[in-house]
């Protein structure tokens, strides 16, 4: 069975409800604090929460970690390297992906459900969803507004939209630009999306949109 | 202090405490920490049932939900220091809290926070509404524990005041319960966490004082920076280090600092303690022995644990780069003793800091309730300027702010009867918060009840039955007769009512001296309570679809005493709304037993703002409208159209439910009456056939989601 | 007359800063050695007044700082009309 870690910096907190959900998706999973080594994981997940408190910028401390070097060493080999809300902080921070998420457009937290509409399901962690199929799942963040210079050159995974999969202005709870919610690199083996996929992975919590993100990356790694 | 404390201190001491001892003393024989003025009446609580695992005495209330399972239940206020600075007295509030749940064991699965201001058309209060809010959306997303209720009331008799709440839930194992107090000597103290600085001193003499007109800008070290990156390491740390087993007593660090944390952790079972003052690590020069022992410096905690022991425990706070130090030891000697270098500068029977007496202030009733004639006002005028009022209208700026999902068990979320976290497969908490100060200021007995039963109808309106009780005390100064009159009044009202239903009060907490510029606030008993539910039995408060019947549940009298509608359009007086337990009872059941057989699709308790607003809350959350004929209303005396519509009674539910089960719904209850159907997208109130009002559910949602241009964005 | 000012707010000395500690311990990580760190708030600002100090000072106290927990230093520089 694929074994992923979940990576855990001082003050990340979404670590024991992604072991959970990976679990439910068929896989397994173990957390792993920043210091120990990654080298016995399928796969790694930086989850959600706020590593040092966001100070600085969201994700900028966790991000010039050690292990991050390991984490490039391991995205090179293919490996599936997904990060969710604070983990996709990091990784844009550490520049595993293109571009940086700033304040949101209304400048405070926000912790809402959304839609999402799937923009490209060949990555590593869309491919049990269809192209053009729209989710839903929760956003919690303060820094969720994607930029990037030219947003025509990357691979957009997931877009805000409404529940027909409009990409509206309406819909977009943060001012991304494109209404982008979740990026990958080229290869389509590192991913970071805001919302959480691990808070609607239970049917009793709103929704089990988001376990087929851990399917498709369990399912990757069999292949 | 009081001048006959300071006499009975001398006289058990047998001589003049130093400066050092005076400063431990005062700090323990403070209002906020000896629970001195309220103890002799908290005791007529009941405390005690089969549902109690732990009840109040220790920092929190432990609960058992099911043989494998105990939560961990506290509630605390942080009233002065949040009305200084609004951010950083409602966050370290949060944390103060959240450390009470972990010191028993437990990890803190969920906050509650009920928040009160005065009206928002003052900037002071729109400014201290927006950074409490903001203070308790900062650290409790920080910490990753999720926010998922409470309440937010605004009162002219909290201008320029604020009252902050703070209730907080944890998770553990029965087995993993530990204690704040040691039960045997030679154990070494070890301090965790935050750095000790000139933080708080005073803060809890100074919670026990009014606040002076220009609190801002009082001694600044009256509030704290909040640091939830080190609180957030500090759940981590602790819950690790108590796997090991090793640890044999824990405490948090809250009011009165390290010297009430280690007194009462050593006193209790009658052991002292030594403390080497000077060796606890201090982040301000020249601090003296004095400042640190009773220094409030947050995110601290104190763990007792064997020699031997002490290198596997402090691994785990190294991990987390987490600063701590052995600052004492537990000795057999019932005495306090500390330690500044090689000078003893403080040596006391221990008791004299843990057993302090009570006082019993002098009380007087009064009766502000009198009938008063309800004007004739418009109806369609009276549910707009109701509807748009900022107790009533949607709260979901402040929600939206805070992490309500986080560690996944969010089942319903804020801004419904009740919030549910999912436990187990099977089964869910629920939890709701209440409080009523316009009711309790009227008639204090009354108001105190009706905190209770409404938190009950709220879990019932979800489909829970009620586990336990905590309660959070907010009176001005018990030393003033009418003041301490509403205070025992409040017991007696929470006492009878939790005793009609079986309930316990496993934790709680008082407040007294919440006063600016010498005004008292009203009498503000909070009252949270615990339920358990059935997932599958999970009911909601919006409309499931059109042609479901309306029905209420209930008896509507004129009680409309400290209601929404007497507060919109200035009323004073009133009769407050009465609380009848036995029918209260019967209807809270009769709820539990539709929801059960599954007879209702939607179930919502009628409280502030009356059958009115209940109708118009279920049909904004779920876009569809209704018709009722109010007519059909079952009363008890004659009432106007206004006040069927915004009469407070107790003892009240609206439901939706299919035709056919009409009628085993009529055999549930004795009070009971069909008032109209779910309809259309608009909501219109009748009364024999005439039409009264009607207003589209568009214009109704502005009205209703309005707060954001309140606060002028 | 237009005025441009630059407000500093920080804390007060011996409060505890949790965000500077943060990030001084970051910046030691990386290996510099680093003695004491703050993290002031900056503010720039162009505005229009008859009576710019005391409307600065206003700024500073009802709204940018907290006096309880913070101080501010601040220059105004006149920019014409």
């Amino acid at each position: 069975m694929p074994k992923f870690a979940v990576l855990v910096f001082p003050g990340t907190n979404c670590d024991f409800e992604t072991v959970s959900a990976i679990k439910k998706a068929g896989g397994n999973a173990e957390r792993v604090w920043y210091k120990q080594s990654l080298k016995d994981f399928d796969g790694v997940v930086i989850p959600g929460g706020f590593s040092y408190a966001d100070y600085l910028r969201a994700g900028a401390i966790s991000a010039r970690a050690e292990i991050m070097e390991e984490i490039k060493e391991i995205a090179k080999e293919g490996k599936p390297i997904l990060g969710i809300c604070n983990g996709f902080q990091i990784l844009t921070e550490s520049g595993l992906l293109p571009g940086a998420l700033r304040p949101n457009k209304i400048p405070r937290f926000l912790c809402k459900w959304v839609y999402l509409k799937v923009s490209d399901n060949q990555t590593a962690f869309t491919r049990f969803y269809s192209e053009g199929e729209v989710i839903r799942m929760p956003i919690a963040h303060a820094e969720g507004n994607y930029y990037v210079n030219d947003p025509n050159k990357i691979r957009i995974a997931f877009q805000y939209s409404d529940a027909n999969g409009e990409i509206s202005e309406e819909a977009n709870p943060n001012g991304s630009i494109l209404n982008i919610a979740g990026i990958s690199n080229e290869k389509g083996n590192v991913l970071g999306m805001m919302p959480h996929p691990e808070r609607a992975s239970d049917r009793w919590l709103g929704s089990e949109d988001g376990l087929r993100v851990f399917k498709s990356m369990i399912e990757y790694v069999k292949r | 202090m009081f001048p006959h404390e300071e006499k009975i201190i001398k006289e058990k001491l047998g001589r003049e405490p130093n400066e050092v001892e005076k400063a431990m003393i005062e700090v323990m024989w403070s209002e906020h920490a000896s629970y001195k003025s309220s103890r002799t009446w908290l005791k007529l609580l009941p405390t005690k049932n089969e549902h109690v695992i732990l009840g109040p005495g220790e920092d929190a209330g432990v609960i058992k939900f099911d043989e494998n399972t105990a939560i961990v239940v506290g509630f605390e206020s942080h009233n002065h220091p949040s009305a200084v600075e609004p951010y950083g007295g409602a966050a370290t509030g949060i944390g103060g809290i959240v450390r009470d749940i972990l010191c028993m064991g437990a990890r803190p699965i969920a906050l509650l926070d009920p928040i009160r201001f005065g009206p928002l058309k003052k900037e002071r209060n729109r400014y201290l509404f927006e950074y409490v809010v903001k203070g308790i959306a900062d650290y409790g997303n920080r910490i990753g524990v999720p926010t998922v209720g409470g309440e937010v009331e605004f009162d002219e008799s909290l201008d320029n005041y604020t009252l902050v709440n703070v209730a907080c839930v944890g998770i553990m194992k029965p087995e993993e319960l530990i204690h704040s107090y040691v039960e045997e000597s030679g154990l070494l103290l070890v301090l965790v966490g935050n750095k000790t600085g000139r933080d708080g001193i005073h803060g809890v003499t100074f919670a026990s004082e009014e606040l002076s007109e220009n609190a801002e800008e009082e001694d600044r070290s009256a509030v704290q920076i909040p640091d939830p990156f080190t609180e957030k390491l500090l759940i981590e740390a602790t819950l690790e280090a108590l796997a090991t087993k090793k640890v044999k007593a824990l405490k948090d660090l809250g009011g009165g600092g390290l010297t009430c944390a280690s007194s009462e952790m050593a006193g209790k079972k009658g052991f002292g303690a030594i403390i080497y003052a000077h060796k606890v690590p201090q982040r301000e020069p020249n601090m003296n022995a004095m400042e640190v022992m009773i220094s409030e410096s947050q995110e601290r905690m104190l763990f007792a644990v064997e020699k031997e022991d002490l290198e596997e425990v402090v691994k785990i706070f190294d991990k987390y780069d987490l600063d701590w130090t052995v600052v004492g030891e537990i000795i057999d000697e019932p005495r306090f003793i500390v330690y500044w270098g090689e000078e003893k500068v403080a040596d006391l029977p221990i008791s004299i800091l843990t057993e302090v007496p009570t006082i019993i202030w002098e009380s007087k009733p009064y009766k502000l309730e009198k009938d008063v004639e309800t004007p004739e006002i418009e109806v369609k005028d009276a549910l707009i300027k109701v509807l748009s009022s900022p107790n009533i209208i949607s709260k979901e700026w402040v929600y939206r702010q805070y992490d309500h999902e986080v560690q996944g068990r969010s089942v319903l979320k804020p801004g419904l009867d009740a919030a549910v976290l999912k436990i187990n497969d099977k089964y869910g908490l629920a939890l709701v918060s209440d409080g009523n100060p316009s009711y309790s200021f009227l008639n204090p007995y009354h108001g105190a009840m009706a905190c209770v039963v409404e938190t009950l109808r709220n879990l019932a309106s979800v489909g829970a039955k009620p586990l336990a009780l905590v309660d959070n005390l907010n009176f001005a100064s018990p030393e003033r007769p009418e003041i301490y009159w509403q205070f025992i009044e409040t017991i007696k009202g929470l006492s009878d009512a939790a005793k009609a239903f079986d309930l316990a009060y496993v934790s709680g907490n008082v407040s007294f001296y919440n006063e600016v510029n010498g005004k008292p606030i009203k009498p503000t008993p909070v009252v949270v309570a615990f339920g358990k539910v059935k997932l599958e039995n999970l009911t909601t408060m919006n409309f499931k679809s059109e042609g479901e019947l309306i029905g209420i549940v209930g008896v509507t009298k004129k009680e409309l005493g400290g209601s929404e509608l007497y507060r919109v359009f200035g009323i004073e007086g009133g009769i407050a709304p009465k609380v009848e337990l036995e029918r209260e009872k019967k209807n809270i059941e009769g709820i539990l037993k539709a929801i059960e057989r599954k007879l209702v699709k939607a179930v919502h308790d009628i409280s502030k703002g009356g059958l009115a607003i209940a109708l118009a809350e279920m049909s904004l959350s779920s876009s569809l409208g209704f018709e009722v004929d109010i007519s059909k209303v079952p009363v008890e005396m004659k009432l106007s159209a206004i006040e069927r519509l915004f009469s407070e009674s107790q003892a009240r539910f609206i439901i939706s439910f299919d035709r056919e089960n009409l009628e085993k719904l009529e055999r549930l209850f004795d009070e009971f009456s069909v008032i109209g159907e779910v309809k259309g997208k608009e909501m219109v109130f009748k009364e024999n056939e005439k039409e009264l009002v009607r207003i589209s559910l568009e214009e109704a949602n502005e009205i209703f989601n309005s707060l954001p241009k309140l606060l002028g964005e | 007359m237009k005025y441009k000012a630059k407000i500093i707010v920080k804390l007060k000395e011996g409060l505890n800063d949790p965000e500077g500690r943060v990030i001084e311990k970051a910046l030691k990580n990386l290996g510099y050695k680093i003695e004491e760190l703050k993290v002031p708030k900056y503010f720039e600002l162009v505005f229009e007044s008859k009576n710019p100090e005391k409307e600065v000072e206003e700024m500073c106290k009802r709204l940018l700082a907290n006096p309880v927990i913070h101080v501010y230093e601040y220059e105004i520089e006149p920019l014409g009309e």
